[in-house]
């Protein structure tokens, strides 16, 4: 076992890694979506969606640091070979993030006067984080090229993101909210989500076709009767989101929270859509999981330590989100 | 126009971890302080203890997020300007980055929500648990990150094979020679930073004429906060001087401004030191100072800066001037931090029973401006350090220069021009937040969220 352990350590940092990004992309994903859809709600609507968020986003965002502090710990030449390539958008999504998390406080705390001017903020900053995120992903779909239509792909599976976000930040308001902007955060859903399964469905045609290795992988037998289930249950489960949206809001409320599962489940199987098709590269084409990691001895500590306090983590975030269960209130300290 | 990327990658690396710092000196100190307030009212059950924690949470949610904010962008900074680092030294800094997600990021962020909004929804003994969890955690966050910066200023517990740095005693890695001052110097630092900034603002609103039992509270834990541990940190800024003079002589060399290796070195008060002549210029010192204070004798042979150069003539050592100053400007604001905590501690001892005024109003206008001498000391005592440790990122393993990436001056030059705008805008409307919540706290709204009174103008119109 403990051999076993010892030569996956790269494979296994690899997988908690993609945890990482994924429980990220649906965690920051819903509070970021909510700050994009800022764009469509009035002042007092506003102050609610803060309130759906206030209590997590700071704990959501952690998630991003935790799968970069892997990529950075784990495969540190890697680290430096994608954000590096990166640095354009990284800069972007690290001003953007700068912005809208200090805008949660500040217009707050600013006063009244500025308080338009740090709704845009956190509008923006929404926006951008996504965009950013999602540029990051186009262009290492393609392998990290940055030619003029790489450049325009990256860009389209930025607004894809941006959709995205906005989809599951609407589903956690139907979730959070009530009356007249939980019908709204109904409508936004649905129409984010129609972007979002656009999006999904380009970068799954453009995978395959930027890279002959990934078209190999997927259209050969018998790994194409593996692999056909994650579209088709990913399309299964869009027309059941958008059924279950035409019967939102229920009288109950008993079924808030479906819209949020079932998009959260959507990006799951996206997610290991994308690993299965770039494992075992960490740097797609160029540099795989064993040849970019760390020295065994130093994963080994910190697996030690990832087994111990995960679960612990797992464990007061949820309990974090018990406290502040049901439907959400305006924020306040006392 | 040309543009260096390693110098630009300097500064920008500079001006993004300075930025940074400004934060969780605040949150650091300040956590254990709200933790305080609440013992207190629990202890006493006197109300004003509340007020005083609900005023001073809203500083530290703030200063909160400007901290985590400004952290994400560290993690990344390493990749994208300074691959080398990691892919030298990062089976040492991996770990120790990783601890510190693992066991403080997440548990301060997460009980932040509680903490900040779970006041209502919890029991007040939850709460207090999430507080001091909270606490807890942006301490062991200090932790972590100051064993890894002692590490990169004395390694030990390593070995380099195929040139990338390998662990080989993880013991030796934490308890590196300089870990245990440097932890306290900066931990002490952050208590000064709040117990000034709490005071400075507390004499602000004495001033606006608030009178209030919180107010008042608040001003004496600021200034006992303050009086107490400046004694504490001077004794253990100077431990760690001994140390770092053990262990790096040229960053002390700079420190003194001093040349050549002799005794009977002066202390050195003011002066220019100019590194193309390798002398100092309008020099004004107290002889055999520093022999004394390094050596505890006024003959004690001090080390100097030219023990410092190759043969052929390759410069070894810092670059004197922003060590030597910054070592001056953080001695000084400590100096003037035990003046004016002492003088106001004593005040506040002969005033405490009768007086309206607790301190006399010129020592009131003179603590305002030290609301943010925690800042001036924190950061001038991190360019000391830092510039002192160059031309090495880590000591006699790595030089800055072979740390850096690929990415083109022009690219480093725009970002940074960002970086510079958004930090000078923010800091801006952080100074005017903290100044727009001790008006509000000094005219007894609390500084909550209540509709001003500007609002009905327009709700009259309306009728």
């Amino acid at each position: 076992m403990a051999e076993l352990v010892w030569q996956h350590l790269p494979l296994i940092f690899a997988g908690l890694m993609g945890l990482s990004i994924l429980v990220y992309v649906i965690l920051d994903g819903f509070d970021l979506g909510v700050g994009i859809l800022f764009a469509g709600a009035t002042p007092t609507e506003k102050d609610r969606m803060i309130g759906s968020i206030g209590p997590f986003w700071d704990a959501n965002e952690t998630w991003l640091v935790l799968a970069i502090g892997i990529l950075l710990v784990a495969f540190p030449v890697a680290h430096g070979q994608i954000l590096t390539a990166l640095y354009l958008p990284v800069a972007v999504m690290l001003i953007a993030l700068i912005m809208r998390g200090v805008a949660f406080e500040f217009r707050a705390k600013a006063g009244t006067a500025q308080k338009p001017m740090w709704n845009l903020i956190f509008f923006a900053g929404s926006a951008l984080t996504a965009l950013s995120q999602g540029f990051m992903l186009g262009a290492y779909v393609l392998g990290l090229r940055s030619d003029l239509w790489a450049t325009l792909f990256s860009l389209a599976v930025g607004f894809a993101l941006l959709a995205t976000y906005a989809a599951i930040g609407g589903a956690w308001l139907i979730y959070k909210a009530e009356g007249e902007l939980q019908k709204k955060a109904v409508r936004w859903t649905a129409g984010a989500s129609i972007a979002m399964a656009a999006g999904m469905a380009m970068v799954s045609i453009a995978t395959p076709l930027a890279s002959p290795r990934i078209f190999d992988k997927w259209f050969s037998v018998p790994e194409i009767i593996a692999l056909a289930p994650l579209p088709i249950a990913a399309g299964l489960l869009f027309v059941f989101l958008f059924w279950q949206l035409a019967h939102l809001p229920d009288r109950n409320d008993r079924f808030s929270l479906v819209p949020f599962v079932v998009i959260s489940a959507i990006l799951t199987l996206g997610f290991f859509g994308l690993a299965y098709s770039f494992y075992p590269y960490i740097v797609p084409d160029r540099m795989t999981i064993d040849a970019a990691a760390s020295a065994r001895e130093s994963l080994a500590i910190i697996l030690a330590g990832v087994c111990i306090v995960l679960p612990v983590i797992v464990g007061y975030s949820v309990f974090a989100y018990r406290v502040f269960g049901g439907k959400a209130t305006d924020l306040r300290y006392d | 126009m040309e543009f260096d990327p390693f110098l630009l990658s300097r500064i920008q690396f500079a001006a993004n971890i300075s930025f940074h710092i400004l934060f969780p000196t605040i949150t650091i100190a300040l956590g254990w302080v709200l933790v305080f307030f609440k013992w207190r009212y629990a202890r006493t059950g006197d109300a004003t203890w509340m007020d005083a924690y609900f005023f001073w949470v809203k500083i530290f949610a703030l200063s909160f997020a400007l901290g985590v904010v400004s952290g994400i962008t560290m993690s990344f900074q390493f990749g994208t300007n300074w691959p080398g680092f990691m892919e030298t030294v990062g089976n040492i800094a991996g770990p120790l980055l990783a601890y510190e997600v693992l066991t403080a990021f997440f548990l301060e962020a997460v009980f932040l929500g509680i903490m900040l909004f779970g006041f209502r929804r919890v029991s007040n003994r939850v709460h207090t648990a999430a507080t001091v969890l909270v606490a807890f955690g942006t301490t062991m966050s200090a932790f972590w990150i100051l064993v890894l910066n002692s590490w990169m200023h004395t390694p030990a517990g390593h070995e380099v094979r195929d040139g990338i740095v390998h662990a080989v005693d993880w013991w030796a890695i934490i308890f590196n020679p300089s870990m245990p001052y440097r932890l306290a110097h900066m931990l002490i630092a952050s208590g000064l930073t709040v117990a000034f900034l709490i005071a400075g603002v507390s004499a602000f609103r004495l001033l606006m004429g608030d009178r209030g039992e919180p107010v008042r509270k608040m001003l004496r834990t600021g200034v006992v906060m303050g009086a107490a541990l400046i004694p504490v940190q001077i004794l253990v800024g100077d431990l760690h001087g001994l140390n770092t003079l053990e262990h790096q002589p040229a960053k002390v060399a700079a420190m003194e401004g001093n040349w050549e290796t002799r005794g009977n070195v002066p202390l050195i008060l003011f002066a220019i030191p100019d590194e193309e002549a390798r002398t100092n210029h309008f020099e004004l010192g107290i002889p055999g100072g520093a022999s004394l204070i390094l050596k505890h004798s006024f003959d004690g042979v001090v080390p100097g800066l030219n023990d410092f150069v190759a043969e052929d003539g390759t410069v070894l050592h810092p670059p004197v001037a922003p060590v030597f100053w910054g070592f001056r400007v953080m001695v000084g604001t400590g100096m003037a931090m035990l003046v004016l905590s002492w003088t106001a501690a004593w005040f506040l001892w002969k005033r405490r029973a009768h007086f309206a005024e607790p301190l006399p109003k010129p020592l009131l206008y003179m603590l305002v401006p030290m609301a943010f001498s925690g800042w001036v000391a924190t950061l001038a005592g991190w360019y000391v350090t830092e510039i002192g440790r160059q031309p090495w990122l880590v000591t006699g393993v790595l030089t800055t220069k072979d740390a850096l990436g690929p990415v083109a001056g022009g690219m480093v030059a725009s970002t940074l021009f960002v970086y510079l705008a958004a930090y000078v805008l923010l800091l801006a409307a952080y100074c005017g937040v903290i100044i727009r919540l001790a008006v509000k706290g000094a005219k007894g709204d609390g500084g909550g969220a209540a509709p001003r009174p500007a609002a009905t103008p327009a709700f009259i119109a309306a009728e």
